[in-house]
């Protein structure tokens, strides 16, 4: 370490104790972003020494990034700066937990699996089933904005996050919202830290609305010899009065990966067999409620999904369920584990233009020779993920074509697409966060507040913020 | 005014989009809320464009500029606090497109938020947040305020359904933030733009998201002979994870209120009623409906009456949405509160509420988004009396003070404004109100855009005024 280094470490040793701090090579590659290490990695234990963390960060302009389970940190792209990692994992209490008012208060570090089994014990739970769920924290999930297959129903963490209590750059203690599940006291500050992947702020705690565990959940399967077809079937059901808990149309090479050891390594509950076939498109959706409803539901299902021509039409219960859902969830990492250059981009467009979507993704791999497969939600969000065979310039050619591609066909139809997975090094080659949106002028207003100094993981998040 | 600017205005915008007169100004110092402030000029734009030029002499001039929609609001937030230009958006009303398969709308901000509803019921359609003022108050101004209602209480308050905005910045820039496709990459701007009360941008356009008509729909009449009870079923309906589209609460005094004047079919002689939706498919709601029913009767529920047909629905939801109304005919001063509490707390605030009542010699009625720990209660005063006038105030500020100490907070949907601003600091420190208005500064730098709102200026107890009379039938959500 060099003299410089020694001194700041000591000063942050005397901010979170000898223990927390982390400064020998072996343990800062665990808080690599590419090939970037940080030179300090430490875990405050408290708000309090999270804001004293920045305030003596923003005063040795410390390029500082805010982590819990390390499980996304190589997404967006690498920080300009990266000296100081700040390890969340300490700050992993629940708060305060209200199941009767069905509000809940938690810190950051908490381990998601962990607060869902404390729910549980209440009949409750967040709709925050995101990949990585038996790793990742609550705070990394909402700071790098994971969606849920839930959202179906739920909506995003935008819609049942009620407040937040968050460091900003200059080491200010602040909070905006409440516990009360509706408020309107003051400016909407948490709103903009869902997503901004630490750039605005560390979040110190986060309060909830929770919801009734939905029982008796069941799963709708279907397979279609065409994405059209699948798609109808999800127009109709979006037209009906159904309200599925999940809604998910499958490309054919899903059933490549679900069913693949990588799968089993990622969840060990592995995609019910013989359900998803290699050359089919599927349409899949899950439901809950009484057994009227249940009863109602499979009706509708079945007969909608006769009408467009689907076959295979199955209803799945109990651990099937269960597992059909673990691999919707877990679709991220099971791709990941799949190729040696695994590229995952993320699509939305309106939900009216998903199948023409799914057309230039198609066509985009094909073209490229890149197996691929597609996971697009009802709502009009597509998760792609591009499987090379190897990780060589070729590959990373070809791939830089199709994404290329894709995110230009999003934008045609009004929609965009970001790569928030690939290999490290091709980042710079990639549009990571798609083209230049009018709105990152305004962005950088917000920025230039909440991290005057820039010391907030900069350069990774959307236009170099 | 400065003379030219007056000129400049009627030149850019047309002479029948200006008004200066006194008599003219007088219409609009006031919203739905006690305050009262008088612009010095008020401008209708009919476009963009005309809301860019409005926003440039105002910058040029240095002259405070302020949105207002149709100024049903409850906190004075479309109230030109500090003179200057009040522009009205109601000439901005059209609906720009409608996309019934993706289930979007594109609004100018000055549509009537119940229009756009009915411009989408043939479709199966409706925009869910549904303030109480709903037939008159405008998309642009529940966006302002990121507006509630009853029904948001399953289906969300006006920010869960706002897409993607076009707004005028205070420098007259024209920006677009947000998607209609979801997750646009960056920061939420329009998470932070809705419900900024008008002081950081001007909105010109806005896309939401339509909500699919629920099949089916019951509304339960719940009557209770004590508010403890009444309070006490709010609060286990909550804890046992049952979610009707709305619940509601209306005590003795105001139920009767309403009763003289909507004849909604309410029993004078109860203590208090909450009135229920449940919706969602037929199924659901009767196993719904049946569960709901079950907690008023284990609370002692009198009688759970079920609305027979639509028309009984909607009768006995005019008589909620028409409350204040009902109100205004009793006095024409009164105090309207908007504190927020967790569900759990809500017999005790009730009880405490009363007790504050009796302590300064008020009755106080009590309406409100009960399933939501949202509290309306009215305190009726004489405003020719300034004791008390004082002691409403007090009363007021004590009942505030208890939601805060329950863990809540000061508005639930009626906004900050020039009414709460002084309670601010309750509730945030110094440096958390700094940070605030260095947010708002980055957009709004010389806080020409509706001074005076949301962040307190001085630390010291503002004064609220008193308007003389209330809005015939105004009706907070």
């Amino acid at each position: 370490m060099s003299a410089v280094a020694s001194a700041i470490a000591t000063r942050l040793a005397e901010i979170v104790g000898d223990g927390n701090l982390f400064a020998n090579p072996a343990d800062l590659a665990g808080y690599a972003i590419g090939a970037l290490r940080p030179r300090v990695a430490i875990r405050p234990g408290s708000a309090e020494e999270t804001a004293d963390v920045l305030k003596f960060a923003a005063a040795e302009k410390l390029g500082s990034v805010a982590c819990g389970a390390r499980t996304k940190l190589d997404l967006g792209l690498a920080p300009r700066k990266y000296d100081l990692a700040v390890d969340m994992t300490r700050l992993n209490h629940v708060s305060a937990y209200d199941p009767d008012d069905l509000t809940l208060s938690v810190e950051p570090g908490l381990a998601l699996h962990q607060l869902s089994a404390t729910l549980a014990e209440r009949a409750q739970f967040l709709p925050l089933e995101v990949p990585f769920f038996r790793r990742a924290t609550v705070g990394g999930t909402i700071a790098s904005g994971m969606d849920s297959p839930l959202r179906q129903l739920y909506g995003t963490a935008r819609d049942f996050i009620l407040g937040m209590e968050f460091v900003t750059a200059d080491g200010t203690l602040a909070k905006s919202g409440g516990r009360v599940v509706k408020n309107v006291t003051g400016y909407d500050l948490h709103k903009l830290m869902i997503g901004s992947f630490g750039t605005l702020g560390v979040i110190t705690k986060i309060n909830f609305r929770t919801f009734p565990l939905p029982r008796n959940v069941r799963a709708f399967i279907a397979s279609f010899d065409s994405a059209e077809r699948a798609l109808d079937l999800r127009a109709r059901v979006s037209r009906s009065p159904l309200k599925p808990l999940t809604m998910e149309v499958f490309s054919p090479g899903i059933a490549d990966l679900f069913c693949s050891d990588a799968s089993r390594r990622i969840d060990p509950a592995a995609f019910p067999t013989n359900l998803l076939a290699s050359d089919a498109w599927a349409f899949t959706c899950g439901f809950a409620g009484t057994e009227k409803v249940l009863e109602r539901y499979e009706a509708e299902l079945r007969a909608m999904g006769a009408q467009v021509g689907g076959a295979n039409i199955s209803v799945l219960q109990g651990d099937d369920v269960r597992a059909a859902f673990a691999c919707k969830r877990e679709f991220v990492p099971i791709a990941l584990e799949s190729s040696p250059a695994t590229t995952i981009a993320k699509a939305a467009v309106l939900p009216s233009r998903i199948q023409e979507i799914l057309g230039v993704i198609e066509l985009a791999a094909t073209d490229e020779s890149l197996r691929w497969a597609a996971m697009a939600r009802g709502v009009g969000v597509i998760y792609v993920a591009l499987l090379p065979d190897a990780l060589t310039e070729g590959a990373r050619r070809r791939l830089a074509r199709a994404t290329g591609r894709i995110q230009s066909a999003c934008e045609k139809a009004g929609g965009h697409a970001t790569i928030p997975w690939c290999p490290f090094e091709w980042k710079s080659e990639l549009k990571v966060w798609g083209s230049e949106r009018a709105d990152w002028a305004q962005m950088r207003k917000v920025k230039s507040v909440f991290d005057p100094h820039g010391i907030l993981g900069v350069g990774r998040f959307v236009g170099g913020l | 005014m400065n003379a030219q600017l007056i000129r400049e205005l009627k030149r850019l915008l047309g002479a029948d989009a200006v008004l200066d007169k006194r008599e003219d100004l007088l219409l609009y110092e006031y919203d739905g809320s006690v305050e009262m402030a008088r612009p010095e000029c008020v401008v209708f734009p009919r476009t963009t464009q005309d809301v860019v030029h409005i926003v440039r002499l105002a910058n040029q001039y240095k002259t405070p500029l302020v949105g207002r929609g149709a100024g049903t609001g409850l906190s004075g937030g479309a109230l030109s606090r500090k003179g200057g230009i009040l522009a009205v958006f109601s000439r901005m009303n059209r609906i720009i497109e409608i996309d019934a398969e993706n289930h979007r709308a594109t609004v100018q901000p000055g549509v009537v938020n119940a229009d756009l509803s009915a411009a989408v019921a043939h479709l199966g359609l409706h925009f869910a947040p549904d303030p109480s003022s709903q037939k008159a108050c405008t998309i642009g101004g529940n966006v302002s305020e990121n507006s509630g209602g009853p029904h948001t209480l399953a289906y969300g308050v006006t920010t869960n359904h706002v897409l993607a905005l076009g707004m005028v910045l205070p420098n007259g820039e024209q920006v677009r933030v947000g998607s209609c496709a979801l997750d646009p990459p960056g920061y939420d701007l329009a998470g932070l733009f809705v419900g900024s009360e008008g002081t950081m941008a001007l909105i010109t356009e806005i896309t939401v998201k339509l909500t699919p008509l629920p099949e089916a729909v019951k509304t339960l009449l719940a009557i209770f002979d004590s508010l403890d009870d009444a309070t006490e079923t709010v609060a286990e309906i909550t804890a046992r994870g049952i979610t009707p589209a709305a619940c509601e609460m209306l005590d003795g005094w105001t139920l009767r209120a309403v009763e003289a004047y909507v004849h909604a079919g309410f029993p004078l002689d109860s203590a208090a009623v909450l009135l229920i939706d449940v919706d969602g498919l037929r199924e659901a709601v009767e196993a719904h409906a049946e569960a709901v029913a079950d907690v008023c009767r284990l609370h002692h529920a009198r009688d759970v009456r079920l609305a027979r047909d639509a028309a009984e629905r909607d009768l006995l939801w005019k008589g909620r949405k028409n409350a204040f109304g009902a109100v205004g005919r009793l006095s024409p001063t009164y105090y309207v509160q908007d504190g927020v509490i967790p569900r759990t707390k809500l017999p005790l605030t009730i009880r405490r509420i009363n007790e504050i009542g009796k302590k300064y010699g008020f009755e106080i009625g009590d309406i409100f988004h009960a399933g939501d720990g949202n509290l309306h209660p009215i305190i009726l005063f004489d405003a020719s009396d300034p004791k008390q006038f004082e002691r409403a105030v007090s009363a007021s500020d004590e009942i505030i003070k208890f939601c805060i100490e329950m863990g809540g907070s000061i508005t639930g949907e009626h906004g900050v404004g020039m009414e709460k601003d002084r309670l601010m600091p309750l509730l945030f420190s110094d440096a958390e109100l700094d940070f605030m208005r260095r947010v708002r500064d980055a957009f709004n730098p010389e806080n020409l855009l509706n001074p005076g709102k949301v962040i307190p200026t001085a630390k010291s107890c503002g004064e609220i005024r008193v308007r003389p009379l209330p809005i015939a039938g105004g009706s907070p959500a």
